[in-house]
């Protein structure tokens, strides 16, 4: 039985087309994919993300258990801002990658709907020695993303004026408001290279805040599904577990080096990563767009132009802003530089593809 | 979900439809294949003059979100070909039975197993579920 979150009837009821993801029944799309892309890049997308998971992590020691658990520096996150991070293997594999928003008096861990349970026991595997208190808040609390430019000015109208964070409110910054008369924790972050908000809110209040939403700006908000999400964050080059990382991808090779901060201290999977580091990596994931016709999809090979198999696509589709194919890929070291040339195998037919700048798209974030 | 299904036509169980028209068959893919789908950003289709041969690969329509095979539901020779889909693929997902057709055949006989619209649909209502 697939889980479904506080929005599923009103997903339903506006015709949504549902798909599996994660374990999850999910809105794929309302209106049509790339309908809902150029809404979010034009305008603002609301996307319900409540398949992902929240742990709340609090406890004299919730500041050091986190810093032994992921990469980044979690004493450097000030209270009220977020930061990416990534959980790794002792042998530096990617467990997850996560955020995490510093609250007043504890830590919420955002986690990928997919490794909830993995990540869940990677985390009660590790308490040992550390005053601290874990509390899974994925069912009681609902997360549901507001995305686009114009997303603030639209949010703001729901705001109660009396606590307004939203208009002052930093990248990556975190703050308790009011919205629609209710306790809204609200976060500058997102997936989709746009500016846009993370809210967070008492499940009970799912139908007030997902039509309010929608509702804003005389009915300016388009509900959107995974794969606008999917093709939002591919365009500017966001990683997606299962895809770009996972547990046999190490943070160097997936450009994900600047997560990863070796000084700060001891956390799991420093040895190797500080050893990856200092012998180099020996493939690495990088943006190519097509040379020949054809689209590249995640998984399919990618080899040498003298015909022999050295990679694969981790994502690949038709770029709805920039108007034509692009992927993403690991490849070896000596393919990685921008115009180099290597073939995907697309129907079993080798077509030529050229390495190109990261991301595809530049974030317009408002820093 | 209900999807349009004229009575007029044939099926497939890989979503192509077939229309009878004389001794040529004209082909597309079906209302609840463009609905899956998704908007269709690219299609590959054969020449004039290909032969396609009945349950294999006669080309390809690409979305955002995945690619997906075309398979010929009769055997047979290509005498025409929607040429206005390579610049305009609209038609496929608005318009899947009419401007949306691919392939016009000269069929040799060779055929999958075609459904006629109720079957389809009632194949179509067990998987989309």
């Amino acid at each position: 039985m697939l889980k479904r979150t506080p929005f599923y009837n009103a997903h339903l009821a506006m015709g949504a087309r549902m798909v599996e993801f994660g374990g999850w029944e999910m809105p794929v799309q309302y209106r049509g994919i790339i309908e809902e892309h150029h809404a979010v890049r034009n305008r603002a997308g609301l996307f319900d993300i409540s398949h992902m998971g929240r742990f709340m992590v609090r406890g004299p020691n919730a500041e050091a258990f986190l810093q032994r658990m992921v990469t980044c520096d979690v004493s450097a996150i000030p209270l009220g801002h977020a930061s990416y991070g990534l959980l790794c293997r002792p042998n530096g594999g990617i467990v997850d990658d996560v955020f995490i928003y510093h609250l007043p008096d504890e830590f919420m861990v955002v986690v990928n709907a997919a490794n909830r349970a993995k990540d869940w026991d990677w985390f009660q595997q590790h308490t040992a020695g550390f005053e601290v208190e874990i509390e899974d808040r994925s069912e009681r609390w609902a997360m549901l993303a507001l995305q686009g430019p114009h997303a603030e000015h639209l949010l703001a109208t729901a705001e109660d004026s009396t606590t307004a964070e939203i208009g002052s409110l930093p990248f990556h910054g975190v703050a308790m408001t009011t919205i629609f008369g209710q306790n809204a924790l609200i976060a500058r972050t997102g997936y989709t290279g746009e500016d846009g908000f993370e809210i967070f809110f008492e499940a009970v209040h799912a139908e007030r805040f997902w039509h309010g939403l929608l509702a804003l700006g005389g009915n300016a908000v388009q509900a959107c599904g995974l794969g606008a999400r999917d093709s939002l964050r591919f365009e500017a080059c966001l990683a997606l577990y299962g895809h770009e990382i996972d547990e046999t991808m190490n943070p160097y090779e997936a450009r994900l080096g600047w997560v990863v901060k070796l000084d700060k201290g001891d956390f799991i999977g420093r040895e190797a990563l500080q050893a990856i580091k200092q012998a180099g990596v020996t493939r690495r994931l990088v943006g190519f767009e097509m040379v020949g016709k054809g689209i590249a999809r995640g998984g399919y090979q990618v080899q040498r132009v003298t015909g022999e198999p050295v990679g694969f696509v981790t994502s690949g589709m038709p770029s709805p802003t920039l108007g034509r194919p692009l992927g993403m890929a690991y490849v070896p070291i000596d393919l990685s530089s921008e115009g180099s040339e290597f073939d995907v195998i697309v129907r079993e037919r080798p077509v030529r593809a050229r390495v190109v700048k990261m991301p595809f798209y530049k974030p317009r974030y408002k820093r | 979900m209900a999807y349009n299904t004229p009575s007029d036509l044939r099926y497939s169980k890989t979503h192509e439809w077939v229309r009878y028209e004389g001794d040529e068959v004209v082909i597309g893919i079906t209302d609840y294949a463009q609905h899956a789908l998704g908007d269709v950003v690219y299609v590959e289709l054969p020449a004039v003059g290909a032969t396609v041969t009945a349950g294999e690969s006669f080309g390809v329509v690409e979305s955002v979100k995945a690619s997906s095979d075309l398979y010929a539901p009769v055997s047979g020779e290509v005498i025409a070909v929607n040429t206005a889909l390579e610049s305009d693929q609209s038609p496929i997902n608005n318009d899947p039975y009419g401007e949306g057709w691919m392939l016009r055949v000269r069929p040799t006989g060779e055929s999958e197993e075609l459904l006629d619209a109720e079957a389809y649909a009632a194949f179509v209502a067990e998987i989309d579920h």
